[in-house]
């Protein structure tokens, strides 16, 4: 446990552990904390693994004699109370601290409204009249800008769905009735996959997007040329030229 | 010593033999309000149910084999999934626990004759019976089954977005199953507090009747919120209320204007209210099947048993408190007191593990079947509350929520619990219901085909979960690498679907082939080992002295009593086996005149 709250102080370069490598300020915080919890999780899981398989194999029956039927060891039972509550304060603290920097709210340079609805999305950039919109199998793109504070609104149309970026290592329900905000400070260009993740009707399987990060600089070029609403998601494929999704 | 008493309860003695009254043959399963029947009952229906439900995952999994998947419909693919996680979770695994093996096994170890209300026994398994057959009905009906996921939220729940018939025989199956639970939960607290034979004190009570007793207390907290959340959905969808509905509140933006109409994220709340303490109504029974085994075949009494006693009752009060860690990304809980309590349930279940350990640390460890599934459950259940305290911290939940590492968590906890500590009980108790053994041989077969076929399935969810693959989608995009993992999972679900034909065999062989199990053929530690097998009519004709919690133990082995003091010996178990023969080491004997806290004088 102090071994993994040490690295994650450290913030050193670990494996992210099969997560996906976050493209977000917030993600980097969610994923050096997964990092903690990924060790600290194996060193226990190791530990009770290997007192288990040890007492499963030293203690198969050799002989027919009763056993010493010992039934307590109260110094033994209260250390093993005592430590996991330790381990757990620890963990909680880290949390804490984490949940605290991604959920920060700060004064956004774009602000992007996303409305889910059965089974696609709408990405308003309001102050810039642009709109994208796209339904399943159109997977519409939402662009945003490198190293520039983004505020995300997301709400529902109608029933909850789930905004789910893996690159953001982040994801967040959008509800009918509740706006959620959160913030994204994006760090490497390219695009990525996005998906509604909570189950909302028979076309779910099929209700993705993307996301572009592009430079500041194409990102006004970009809300140029679409501006006054009404683009189509085709409008936006058409400018997403190259480059694998993520 | 004394050897036996003769059971008294309020209005006189009972006949030491009772005969057996009444209809026989299929009129006695119907009329009948003896528990072990209406227990026989519950498991036979429940095990026949999670046969079906697990048809239905072999379903989910061959369509996930190819990315566009066309085995199945989307449509039919959701009706699938929802009525997979419906079956396990609301009529396989609780039924399975508390209206069959509790039914049947808690009487039993209290010494009492029968449930406290028999008749209220009787009903319940007819609520349940209806309820189940009421929830497949739905594949029957225009529009087919529920299609909105076991966990049904609003408002894709309500009549807008899913009209049909096959969700409102989803709503009405649960309210029935709903109070055929309530109902056992009354009965199992009724029966442990006053039904407990003479000189069975709380604290003499074996971990399974305490486990019990706490499952019928969370039922009583849990499960009316569900049936009355239930109740008002049905209102939504039929009689026009706005209680999680937000059809026709969209104000002229588009928006929902939610000052004008119902609030979606309430059913949220009342679900999971009740679906957390579900989660441990679920788990609870067979951590307590797992601690009757242990011992047994560690030939060792429960390591740290009021320790146990007390981390059943701290888990069962977190439980109360830990239903927002669902809706961590809803944006509306506060994280920080939610993933406390969540955090803090690690707690008692380590000490659980502990003490499962100290139970065999030192025995002499007999690998039976119910033995090696006990096993296996450790194991199953060590990956799943590792994965679950990962869970419990927001940030981590927000990028793996609704993704198939959830889907691996809950698997690993649920299947940890449900099937393998549940068969391991169904191994354990199998002679005693029957009289006949079921075969040693075959039930390793089917343990190492669902332990290998268990961890080939639920590892690489948990891969594609940290990939990125959202739970409850019938395709999912190529290119991603997910095709691979999803083949693997496949291959692990159908070793457990021959493991599971594999037990199948065993039951028959043991219909075919009889091998007569006697009273007590694992040499086992309670009550319910002391009386034939199966049981006659009204359990005992008469009981041992009960002066530890492990009376049957006792009868058998005077020479071989509990030592209840460990403090100062060093490490446990310090001086290794001894052999017996002279009423064990000086100082240490367990109390003769009755003492009910356990505590001797030294």
């Amino acid at each position: 446990m102090a071994v993994a709250g040490g690295l994650l102080l450290a913030g050193c370069n670990l494996p992210t552990f099969g997560e996906t490598k976050p493209i977000t300020s917030q993600g980097q915080d969610s994923i050096k904390l997964w990092q903690g919890f990924f060790i600290a999780g194996a060193v226990v899981f190791l530990f009770v693994f290997c007192l288990i398989a040890w007492a499963s194999i030293r203690y198969r029956r050799r002989s027919h004699a009763i056993p010493r039927q010992t039934q307590y060891h109260t110094i033994l039972e209260i250390f093993y109370t005592v430590i996991p509550i330790v381990g757990v304060l620890i963990l909680f603290g880290f949390t804490f601290v984490t949940e605290n920097n991604v959920d920060a709210l700060p004064a956004p340079k774009v602000s992007v409204t996303v409305t889910a609805f059965q089974w696609g999305w709408r990405f308003h950039y309001a102050k810039q009249d642009v709109t994208v919109i796209g339904i399943e199998l159109q997977d519409p793109e939402m662009v945003l800008p490198q190293g520039e504070t983004v505020r995300i609104s997301l709400r529902s149309h109608d029933v909850v769905h789930g905004f789910y970026v893996p690159a953001f290592d982040f994801s967040r329900y959008a509800q009918p009735g509740i706006t959620n905000r959160f913030t994204l400070n994006l760090h490497t260009l390219g695009t990525y996959r996005g998906q509604c993740t909570q189950y909302c009707g028979l076309f779910h399987s099929l209700m993705r997007f993307r996301v572009r990060v592009v430079t500041p600089a194409q990102f006004a070029t970009w809300l140029r040329t679409h501006r006054s609403g009404g683009t189509t998601s085709r409008a936006s494929l058409t400018a997403s030229a190259g480059g694998a999704v993520r | 010593m004394t050897d036996v008493i003769v059971p008294k309860v309020a209005g006189g003695a009972y006949a030491p033999v009772h005969e057996e009254h009444g209809p026989t043959g299929l009129m006695k399963w119907i009329t009948t309000t003896d528990h072990k029947v209406i227990g026989m009952s519950y498991m036979i229906t429940a095990v026949a149910l999670f046969y079906i439900a697990g048809l239905l995952a072999l379903g989910i999994r061959v369509q996930l084999t190819t990315p566009h998947g066309t085995f199945i419909s989307f449509q039919q693919y959701n009706e699938l999934f929802t009525m997979h996680g419906s079956i396990m979770m609301y009529l396989f695994a609780g039924p399975f626990a508390f209206g069959g093996l509790a039914n049947y096994i808690v009487p039993l170890q209290v010494g009492a004759p029968d449930m406290a209300f028999p008749r209220l026994n009787a009903l319940s398994y007819w609520l349940y019976l209806g309820g189940s057959i009421m929830m497949l009905m739905g594949f029957g009906v225009a529009g087919g089954s529920a299609d909105f996921g076991w966990v049904a939220y609003a408002p894709l729940s309500t009549s807008t977005y899913t009209p049909g018939l096959g969700e409102d025989l989803w709503i009405m199956a649960l309210v029935l199953t709903g109070f055929s639970a309530i109902f056992t939960g009354v009965n199992l607290v009724a029966t442990i507090f006053y039904l407990r034979a003479p000189g069975m004190t709380m604290f003499r009570m074996p971990i399974f009747t305490w486990n019990m007793l706490v499952t019928g207390i969370l039922i009583l907290i849990a499960f009316p919120v569900l049936t009355a959340a239930l109740v008002m959905l049905f209102c939504d969808r039929h009689f026009g209320t706005k209680i999680y509905s937000v059809t026709g509140c969209h104000t002229t933006a588009g928006i929902v204007d939610v000052h004008a109409c119902g609030s979606a994220v309430l059913w949220q709340n009342l679900f999971w209210f009740f679906g957390h303490p579900e989660v441990y109504i679920l788990a609870l029974p067979f951590f307590g099947i797992a601690t009757e085994i242990f011992p047994v075949f560690s030939r060792k009494p429960v390591f740290g048993y009021k320790g146990m006693v007390f981390a059943t009752m701290s888990i069962a009060a977190l439980s109360t408190g830990v239903w927002a860690h669902h809706m961590f990304t809803t944006g509306t809980v506060l994280l920080p007191f939610f993933s406390l309590m969540s955090l803090l349930i690690a707690v008692p279940t380590g000490i659980k593990f502990f003490n499962w350990i100290g139970t065999m640390w030192r025995g002499q460890l007999v690998y039976t079947t119910p033995m090696l599934m006990s096993i296996g459950f450790l194991f199953a259940f060590l990956m799943g509350g590792v994965t679950g305290v990962m869970l419990a911290s927001p940030p981590i939940d927000f990028f793996v929520h609704t993704t198939y590492f959830v889907v691996a968590h809950f698997h690993q906890v649920l299947f940890g619990t449900a099937v393998f500590a549940g068969f391991a009980g169904f191994y354990y108790w199998y002679p005693k219901m029957f009289g006949r053994m079921l075969n040693d041989r075959l039930g390793r077969v089917h343990f190492v085909l669902l332990f290998v076929g268990f961890w080939v399935t639920f590892i690489p969810q948990y891969v594609l979960g940290l990939h990125g693959m959202p739970r409850r989608v019938a395709s999912y995009p190529t290119g991603l690498g997910w095709q691979s993992w999803n083949i693997a999972s496949t291959i692990g679900a159908f070793m457990i679907a021959f493991s599971f034909v594999v037990l199948l065999v065993n039951v028959w062989v043991s219909w075919r082939y009889p091998v007569p199990a006697g009273d007590n053929p694992w040499d086992a530690h309670t009550l319910e080992w002391f009386t034939t097998s199966p049981p006659p009519h009204h359990n005992y004709t008469h009981l041992p002295q009960i002066r530890s919690e492990r009376p049957t133990w006792d009868y058998n082995h005077p020479d071989a009593p509990t030592i209840r003091h460990g403090r100062s010996q060093g490490p446990p178990n310090g001086h290794g086996p001894y052999t017996g023969g002279d009423g064990g080491p000086p100082g240490h004997g367990n109390g003769s005149a009755g003492v009910a806290r356990g505590v001797p004088a030294t």
